[in-house]
Formats: C-alpha cells, sequence, structure tokens
C-alpha cells in the first residue's frame, strides 16, 4: 500500500533519513522505532508532506505523492497524529473534529446541495461516533485546551480520524501515558484494525509496539537495520546493538 | 444631540474597519493593508457617486466588491510570507495605494466647477448626503444598518464550519494542514472578506467627510484597524465594537479636554488595557457570563 524507495532527507550536512526502503501492508499495523535521532519522525513527516523528499520516491497505492502537498494527501487517505500534541486549543472537542472533516464524502455533505439533502445530520452522527470511540462524548463542549493529557491524546487520535484515513500514521501515541492508558490505546488501535485501516506507528514504548504490530522496522541513523515480526525484532543482535550500544 | 450622531457615525465607520481586521486576524495575520482597502473602497465610492451620479447603495456594493477584488488579488502573494514579513509586504501594500491617490487624477467638468480625485489635493465635494437633503441622523443610521448587518453576518459566519475553520488556522496551520484545510484558500479568502468591509467602511467613510486626502489612510489608520479586534478581543465580534467604543468614543473625545497630554494618555490607556485584559475586553470568559446573566435575568423576574 505504501512504498518508500530510497528515501533520503538531508537537513544541512545531516543525513536524517538515508536511503530507506519500507513496504507497508494493506491493513497491517507496522511499527518503526529505533533509538531517538534515527529519524524516524522524519519519515513520518515525509510521508505526511510536511518535510520534502531530498531523494528517493514515496507512492501510495502507486501514487506518487511527490506533488501532494499536505492538505491534498489527506485527501488521498493519510492521516496523522503528532509527537507533540497539537489541538486547536480554542476550539471546542466538538469544533476539533468538525474542522477535520475533509475527506471528499464530507465535503460534499457540508455543501449547500449536500446540507439541503440532509448533509448535516450525518456530520453529527459521524462526529458522535467519533466521540464515542474516543470516550469524550461528555468532554465535547469542552475547549481542548482545558482537557487533561490522556483526553488530549484521545482527542488528537480522534481529530485524525474524522479524516477518514485508509492510511493513519501514529507518531508516538502513547508518550507520556501510564499502563492503564497504554491498554486503552492498544485496543484503540485494533479496533481500526478490523475497520480497515493500515496503520504506522513510531513508538518507543516497547510494551505498545511488541503488543500490536505486525511487522517492525529498526531505523538507525536514518538507515534500516532490521525488519521483521516482533519476536523477530527481539531476537536480531544488530538490534541490540543499536539500542544497548557496545560492539 | 448632531454632536453624539456625529461621534456615532464614526464609531460606526471605525467597527467595520475593525470587523475588516477581526476576519484576517482570526487567521492569526496580522495585515497592515486594512486602510489601502479603506482607500480604495471611498475613492470607488465617492468617484461613482460624484462622476457617475450613482445612488449611494450600488456605489457602496461596488465599493465593496472592488476592495475584496483587489484583497483577493494581494492575498496570494501576500499569504506566501509569515509573522514579520506579512506585515512588512501589507505595510508596503497599503502605503503604495496612499502613494497611489496621492498621485491620482480624474476630474470631470461638472456645471461650471471641475470635480473628482486631484492628487494631494484631494478628492472633495463628495456630497451625496447634503445634497440628497440627508441629516445627520440619518446618515447615522444609515451607517449603523451597514454595521449591523456586517456585524449579523459575521456572527453567523462565526458559528459555521468555515468560521472554526479560520480559527484553527488562527491557532496551528501546521495542524490544520494536517487535516485536510487548504491554506492558500483559507487565508485568501478571509483577506477577501476582509477588504470587502474595509471597502465598505472606506466607501461610507468618504460620504461622512465629504472630503478625502491621502494623508487620510495612512499607517496611523492601519494601525488602529489592527489594534481594535486585538484591543477587543477575538472571541466574538462584539470585542472589536467594544474596543472602537473605548478608543473612538472614550479615549479621543472623552479625554478631550486634557489637551495635549491626551496623546500621553491614549498611549498608557492601551497598554493598560492589554495588560489588564491580555485576551481583550470580551473574552470567552466573559461572554460566558454575560450569557448566564442574560438567562438569569428572565428566569428571576
Amino acid at each position: 500500500m505504501l512504498e518508500l524507495r530510497g528515501v533520503a532527507r538531508h537537513f544541512g550536512g545531516v543525513r536524517a533519513v538515508d536511503g530507506l526502503d519500507l513496504d507497508v501492508r494493506r491493513g497491517e499495523i507496522f511499527g518503526l522505532i529505533g533509538p531517538n535521532g534515527s529519524g524516524k519522525s522524519t519519515t513520518v513527516n515525509l510521508v505526511a508532506g510536511v518535510t520534502t523528499l531530498s531523494a528517493g520516491s514515496i507512492h501510495l497505492d502507486g501514487i506518487d505523492l511527490a506533488p501532494h502537498p499536505v492538505h491534498e494527501r489527506l485527501r488521498l487517505g493519510i492521516a496523522r497524529t503528532f509527537q507533540n500534541i497539537r489541538l486547536f486549543g480554542q476550539l471546542t472537542v466538538w469544533q476539533n473534529l468538525w474542522v477535520a472533516q475533509n475527506s471528499p464524502a464530507d465535503r460534499a455533505r457540508q455543501t449547500f446541495l449536500g446540507r439541503w439533502l440532509g448533509g448535516q445530520s450525518g456530520v453529527r452522527a459521524e462526529i458522535a461516533r467519533l466521540l464515542e470511540f474516543s470516550r469524550l462524548a461528555h468532554r465535547q463542549d469542552e475547549l481542548a485546551t482545558n482537557l487533561a493529557f490522556g483526553e488530549q491524546r484521545r482527542l488528537e487520535l480522534a481529530r485524525a480520524l474524522a479524516t477518514r484515513p485508509r492510511l493513519l500514521l501514529l507518531d508516538e501515541p502513547a508518550a507520556g501515558m501510564n499502563a492503564e492508558e497504554i491498554g486503552q490505546l492498544r485496543d484503540r488501535i485494533l479496533r481500526l484494525r478490523e475497520q480497515g485501516v493500515t496503520i504506522v506507528i513510531v513508538e518507543h514504548v516497547m510494551q505498545l509496539v511488541m503488543g500490536v504490530t505486525d511487522r517492525i522496522a529498526v531505523l538507525n541513523f536514518g538507515q534500516k537495520i532490521a525488519e521483521g515480526t516482533p519476536a523477530e525484532i527481539q531476537r536480531d543482535p544488530a538490534v541490540q546493538k543499536a539500542y544497548l550500544g557496545g560492539d | 444631540m448632531d454632536f453624539y450622531w456625529g461621534l456615532l457615525q464614526l464609531i460606526g465607520i471605525h467597527s467595520l474597519l475593525g470587523l475588516s481586521a477581526y476576519v484576517v486576524v482570526l487567521t492569526g495575520q496580522v495585515s497592515l493593508a486594512q486602510a489601502g482597502f479603506f482607500a480604495i473602497g471611498a475613492y470607488a465610492a465617492g468617484m461613482l457617486t460624484v462622476l457617475r451620479d450613482w445612488h449611494i447603495v450600488p456605489a457602496l456594493v461596488a465599493a465593496t466588491l472592488a476592495a475584496g477584488a483587489v484583497a483577493c488579488a494581494v492575498g496570494f502573494p501576500a499569504l506566501r510570507v509569515r509573522g514579520l514579513m506579512l506585515v512588512i509586504a501589507t505595510l508596503a501594500f497599503g502605503e503604495g495605494v496612499r502613494l497611489f491617490f496621492f498621485n491620482f487624477d480624474y476630474q470631470i467638468a461638472k456645471g461650471n466647477i471641475r470635480v473628482g480625485p486631484l492628487g494631494g489635493e484631494g478628492f472633495r465635494q463628495i456630497r451625496y448626503f447634503p445634497e440628497n437633503g440627508w441629516s445627520t441622523f440619518h446618515v447615522m443610521a444609515f451607517i449603523w444598518t451597514a454595521v449591523i448587518l456586517v456585524m449579523a453576518a459575521l456572527w453567523w459566519f462565526d458559528r459555521s464550519r468555515y468560521g472554526a475553520v479560520l480559527r484553527a488556522v488562527g491557532e496551528d496551520e501546521t495542524a490544520a494542514q494536517s487535516v485536510g484545510v487548504n491554506l492558500t484558500a483559507v487565508k485568501v479568502s478571509a483577506m477577501a472578506f476582509g477588504g470587502a468591509i474595509a471597502g465598505l467602511g472606506g466607501g461610507l467613510y468618504a460620504h461622512y467627510t465629504t472630503h478625502i486626502e491621502h494623508a487620510n489612510f495612512g499607517i496611523l489608520l492601519a494601525t488602529f484597524a489592527i489594534a481594535y479586534p486585538i484591543v477587543g478581543g477575538l472571541a466574538s465580534v462584539f470585542g472589536t465594537v467594544a474596543a472602537v467604543v473605548f478608543v473612538q468614543g472614550f479615549l479621543v473625545e472623552g479625554l478631550r479636554f486634557l489637551g495635549d497630554w491626551r496623546n500621553l494618555l491614549f498611549g498608557a490607556l492601551i497598554v493598560a488595557a492589554m495588560n489588564l485584559r491580555p485576551h481583550g475586553f470580551l473574552d470567552a470568559r466573559a461572554l460566558a457570563g454575560l450569557a448566564r446573566l442574560w438567562r438569569r435575568r428572565p428566569a428571576g423576574a
């Protein structure tokens, strides 16, 4: 579904991502791990279009993403969350989800004709469903800035889902969460896969990555040093070396 | 009484100027071009009623559309830059408009006098209101009809999805983009709407003062335009109007007895207001409080 070929991104002399090949298959949960500064977040930003490629190509279902700016990639079905939460703090929870309804189907509903044909009730129902899924229904009229940390994380995920993605990029979704919250996040990710969303997770929290992913790629210094199932990755000597150091 | 009607006229016109900036500030942009759009509206409407003998209403509609179209055209290149660079770019545009009118002559003979803009001399005799026998009160009512229509439109607009999108862009452009918002379309349309409102205000201003010249539309007016929504708060359109009443009604008129000391106090009061109410006079909490008060009163009665 998602194909990266020879992807590179240089910041001055720093090679944040250096000749990366990745294949994410439809319907799988794909983990991207590696030590700090290994290029994981840069890879997410390259796929989302926030950062431009220095070399290589990225295709989604055969479509070259290079000519598409960020907001168009979303319409192709790519959504993402941020490592440091970026909500619209002065909008309510409900409005945060409303603003994100930019998929082609939702845009058609929001036109004058679409609203006349009852599209607005469909929009409301969809937002209600997302609030239910994220257990935020009781907070829907609260300003996003007033939410607790865990709620903000849930809202950010819900906001990404409001764009109706086929491919969801999660950049450290469990950062700062306690064990119980990580368990709930895990359940939510698995439910999304059942709904047919392909998911790429960048994560440090091994409890989540090892428990939820189908396959994992390990990055170090912008290059892929291993790829395989969670069990294979845990046994891989190159991975142990990258994480634990030594020679 | 005419003094107060006159003051209300000025407050109405400045409210339109402030509301034009309000739309742009919502998207997080600081534009010093609003005085330029205001000038375009003023000259366009004045020329149509004086040189073409149009009725005031279609002349104002034309001025609104002309300023909106220019704002749209300016929006595309200007909004490619951000922050301080946008301030400089819009400032340059506003000064460009002012200098254009400084050099703009277009006079025709009407009876035995020549009318129309005459460069640095300005554009005199925009006498639609006195010629048609409108009293100060009529003009004031006409201006406030326009203000209330614009406020109602923006009030409705703030509650629409588009209003939420504007605020989302103002809060975090990267996040807005990543949920599929087309930043260029949103910023340019906000600029165009803001420009159109400024054009309407300018058209009314030209007929209110009867004499306009390039110096009316300088950096001071541009600064006022952007100060109103910031001092008043972005929670709703009422904040902007409250700020205009405070600045034009209280600071400029109310402190006239202080003579030259007024200007000093003027600056100090703006600084004090910003410190006491950093989110503007009417922030979200103040509005919620007012709404509760409003609901409680009928229940208690």
